[in-house]
C-alpha cells in the first residue's frame, strides 16, 4: 500500500433542499486496497458514491487525486480522472450485446468507424482474465443470469483502467454462488492494484474482501476500521450509533436463551 | 453459476505448463449455445432464435413473397416489369422518409409531422425555385436544411424541455402545415417546372442498361469483399468467423436480387432503365445503415432507445442524440417530401397529408423495427415500404377502392406490431428477461 492515497476525499459536504445529506465526511482510498463504505439506510453511502462519480457535484470539501486537488462536476470528470462507478441497477443496456455494452461510451474506432474485432477481442481478453464466463460476447445483456449481468457491469468499469472502482451494493440481488464469484472478482481488482470502494449491507461480504471498513452515519464519518482485529458488533455499533441497539439486544436475548436451554 | 463452469477453468490451470501456448480449444461450458459447425447448425441455430422469439425479418420477407404470388395469381401483370419499376419509384420517396421514422422508433420515440415536414419541404422547394427565381439545387438545398432545422425544434422542446415526442410532433404536425398552407398561397399548388432538379427526382432512369447491372455487380461485389475482409480480420484476431459457405450463400442471395432487379428494370418491353429515384434511396439506405451500425453515434442512438439512464451514466450526451436524430427525421422527411412533390407534379397545400405518415410509421413497423425502442434495422424502411407499396400496386390493378386500401393496410400494420409484441414477450419467456 503506497503513503499516498489514490483518491482523498476532505470534508465533504452536500445538501439536497432541506437535508444535509453529507456533513464533513472524509475518506481515503489507497491503490491496491479495497474499502466497504457500510452505514444504514439513509446514511448518506449514495451520496457520497455519487459525489466521487460526478452524478452530484459536492458543495463543500476538497477532493484529491493522486495528491492533487480536483474537480468532480460531472460523471465525465470521474471518468476522465479514473474512476469507474458500477451502480446498483447496473445501468447496463439490454438490448446491445455483451461488446458493446462493456464499450459504450468508450467506444475503440479505427478511421472514426467503431471497430468490433478490436472490441470484441479486448473483451474476451478482459473476460479471460477476470475468469468470468458468458455464453458469447455477442449475445444481449437482456439473456443473461443476474449474476452475469452483475459481472459484466463490473468488466464494464474496468474497459478504460480506472484506478479506482466504486461497486454499489454488487451483491445484493445475487445467491450464494455467484456472491462468491462477485467477491473472487473484487479480490481480482484488488490484485491488479485498483482501488476499490464496495458498498454493502452483508457484513459477510464485507469482513471477507474488505481491507478496511468506513462507517458512515447520518451523513457523517463514524469511524474507520481494520478489517483484520475489528468484531462484527464494533462495526455494527458503529452503524447503528450505540453499543446498546437492536441488533447487540437482539444477541443477548438469543444468548440468553441458549444459555439458559444449556443449563 | 455452478461447478459445470468451473471446471474447465480448473482443468486449464493444471495444465497450462504443458499446454501453455495452445490455444484454449475445449474451455467451454457445456451449457452454452455455440453454433455448430456447417448448415446443420445454421438450421438449428435458426430454429432456436424463431423459438426464442427474435425473428428478425423473417415475417416481412415471407409477407412479401406471400403478396407477390397471391396479386401475381390475381393479375398477371403484378410482377411485369412496369408495376415493379412503379413500386420501385413509389417506395422510394416515402422510403427516405421511413428511414427517418426508423431513427426516431430506435430512439424508442415517435414522430407524427413527418408528413407536414415533407410538405413544408415541398412548399420551401416550390416557393423558392419555382415563385422567387432562386437557383434549383440551391432551392433544394434551403428545403432540406429547413427540415433539419423543423426537426431539430421538435427534438429541442422533447430532450430539453421535456415534453412528450408524441404531443411536440402532434403540435407539429398541425402547426407545420398550417405554415405549408400559409406558404402555398391562394393557388395551393405550384407545378414542378420541366427538367427541374425535383421532377428528375423520380422522373430520370438512367436508360444504359450498363447503370442497372453495373450498380447491382458493384453492389454484390462490396458486399462480398467487406464480408471476405471481415472474416479475414476476425480470424487474424482468432475471433469465431463466418465460413466460406455462408460468405458465398450470402454472397448468392444478394446477387440474385441484385441482378433480378436489374433485368427487370432493364430488359422487359416497356422498360425504361434504374430509375434515379431508387438509387438515391439506395444511397440513403446505405448511409443510414452505416451510420447505425458502425459509428459511435449510431451505437449511442441505440444506447439511448435500450436504456437511457445508462446512456447518460456512460457519458453519452443524451440530449444531442435525441435532438439530433429528430433532426435527422426532419431532413429525411423533407427530402421525401420533395420526392412525393416529383411524383404528383408540383407541391400541392394538402402534399404529405392523408395516409402519407401512417404510410411511413406503418413501414419502419412492419419493415421489423421495434415500437418500443433500442431493436431495428434500417433496412426495414426499404422491406415495409415495398410491403405497403406492392399491396397498394397489386389492389390498384385489380381496381379496388381505396377504402379498402386503407383496411388491407392496416391490419398488416396491427400484424406487424402483433408479431413484435409477442416476439418480445416470447424473449422474455424464454430466460430473457
Amino acid at each position: 500500500m503506497s503513503a499516498t492515497p489514490v483518491l482523498a476525499l476532505r470534508g465533504i459536504s452536500k445538501r439536497f433542499g432541506a437535508v444535509q445529506a453529507l456533513t464533513d465526511v472524509t475518506l481515503e482510498i489507497h491503490p491496491g486496497e479495497v474499502v466497504a463504505l457500510v452505514g444504514d439506510n439513509g446514511a448518506g453511502k449514495s451520496t457520497l458514491v455519487k459525489t466521487i462519480s460526478g452524478v452530484h457535484p459536492v458543495d463543500d470539501g476538497a477532493i484529491e487525486w493522486e495528491g492533487g486537488a480536483v474537480r468532480i462536476n460531472k460523471p465525465h470528470d470521474a471518468q476522465d480522472l479514473g474512476v469507474a462507478t458500477v451502480y446498483q441497477d447496473l445501468a447496463l443496456c439490454d438490448n446491445l450485446d455483451v461488446v458493446a455494452n462493456l464499450f459504450l461510451g468508450n467506444e475503440t474506432r479505427t478511421a472514426g468507424v467503431l471497430d468490433e474485432i478490436a472490441m470484441e477481442k479486448r473483451a474476451k481478453e478482459l473476460l479471460d482474465t477476470l475468469s468470468i464466463r458468458i455464453p458469447s460476447v455477442r449475445i444481449p445483456v437482456a439473456a443473461l443470469s443476474g449474476g452475469q449481468r452483475q459481472v459484466v457491469a463490473i468488466a464494464r468499469a474496468l474497459i478504460g483502467d480506472p484506478k479506482v472502482v466504486i461497486l454499489d451494493e454488487p451483491t445484493a440481488a445475487l445467491g450464494v454462488e455467484q456472491t462468491a464469484q462477485v467477491l473472487d472478482l473484487v479480490e481480482r481488482l484488488r490484485e491488479r492494484g485498483l482501488g476499490v470502494i464496495l458498498i454493502s449491507h452483508n457484513m459477510a461480504d464485507v469482513q471477507a474482501v474488505a481491507d478496511r471498513v468506513a462507517v458512515l452515519r447520518l451523513g457523517r464519518n463514524n469511524g474507520v476500521f481494520d478489517v483484520e482485529g475489528t468484531s462484527h458488533e464494533e462495526i455494527i455499533a458503529a452503524i447503528t450509533g450505540a453499543s446498546d441497539n437492536a441488533v447487540t439486544r437482539r444477541k443477548a436475548r438469543t444468548d440468553q436463551v441458549k444459555k439458559e436451554a444449556g443449563a | 453459476m455452478s461447478d459445470l463452469t468451473k471446471q474447465p477453468a480448473d482443468d486449464a490451470t493444471k495444465d497450462a505448463p504443458v499446454a501453455a501456448d495452445a490455444p484454449q480449444p475445449a474451455a467451454v461450458d457445456p451449457r452454452l449455445l455455440v453454433r455448430e459447425q456447417g448448415f446443420a447448425g445454421y438450421l438449428s441455430d435458426f430454429k432456436r432464435r424463431v423459438r426464442g422469439g427474435e425473428l428478425g425479418s423473417l415475417p416481412v420477407v415471407i409477407g412479401l413473397i406471400v403478396i407477390a404470388i397471391v396479386f401475381q395469381f390475381k393479375n398477371s401483370s403484378f410482377l411485369s416489369a412496369d408495376s415493379l419499376a412503379n413500386i420501385g419509384v413509389y417506395t422510394s420517396g416515402l422510403g427516405i422518409m421511413a428511414v427517418g421514422i426508423v431513427f426516431v422508433l430506435l430512439l424508442g420515440e415517435i414522430d407524427l409531422s413527418v408528413g407536414s415536414v415533407a410538405g413544408v419541404g415541398a412548399a420551401v422547394w416550390a416557393v423558392l425555385s419555382v415563385t422567387k427565381g432562386v437557383n434549383d439545387w440551391l432551392a433544394v438545398l434551403i428545403a432540406i436544411v429547413a427540415g433539419l432545422a423543423i426537426g431539430a425544434l421538435h427534438g429541442f422542446f422533447f430532450a430539453k424541455i421535456g415534453v412528450p415526442a408524441f404531443v411536440v410532433t402532434l403540435a407539429g404536425f398541425l402547426g407545420w402545415s398550417g405554415l405549408q398552407i400559409w406558404m402555398m398561397g391562394n393557388e395551393g399548388s405550384i407545378n414542378t417546372p420541366a427538367g427541374s432538379l425535383v421532377e428528375n427526382l423520380t422522373g430520370y432512369y438512367f436508360e444504359d442498361k450498363a447503370a442497372g447491372y453495373g450498380l447491382a455487380l458493384i453492389a454484390v461485389l462490396a458486399y462480398a469483399g467487406s464480408l471476405l475482409l471481415e472474416s479475414r480480420r476476425r480470424k487474424a484476431a482468432e475471433l469465431p468467423s463466418r465460413p466460406l459457405s455462408e460468405i458465398l450463400l450470402r454472397t448468392g442471395v444478394v446477387a440474385l436480387i441484385a441482378f433480378v432487379v436489374a433485368y427487370v428494370l432493364n430488359e422487359p418491353a416497356g422498360a425504361r432503365g434504374l430509375p434515379l429515384a431508387l438509387v438515391l434511396f439506395l444511397a440513403v439506405l446505405v448511409l443510414a445503415d452505416f451510420v447505425v451500425r458502425r459509428t459511435t453515434y449510431g451505437r449511442q442512438i441505440f444506447a439511448v432507445g435500450g436504456n437511457a439512464e445508462a446512456a447518460r451514466r456512460a457519458g453519452i450526451n443524451v440530449n444531442k442524440i435525441r435532438i439530433s436524430v429528430f433532426a435527422i427525421s426532419g431532413m429525411l422527411a423533407a427530402f421525401g417530401g420533395l420526392f412525393i412533390a416529383s411524383l404528383s407534379g408540383g407541391a400541392t397545400k394538402n402534399l404529405g397529408s392523408g395516409n402519407t405518415l401512417m404510410n411511413v410509421i406503418a413501414a419502419a413497423v412492419i419493415g421489423g423495427t421495434s415500437l418500443f425502442g433500442g431493436r431495428g434495422k434500417i433496412w426495414s424502411a426499404l422491406l415495409g415500404m415495398l410491403v405497403i407499396q406492392s399491396i397498394q400496386q397489386g389492389l390498384n390493378l385489380l381496381g379496388m377502392a381505396s377504402e379498402i386500401q386503407y383496411m388491407i393496410t392496416g391490419a398488416v400494420l396491427l400484424a406487424a406490431v402483433v408479431i413484435d409484441s409477442v416476439s418480445r414477450r416470447t424473449q422474455k419467456t424464454a430466460g430473457r428477461t
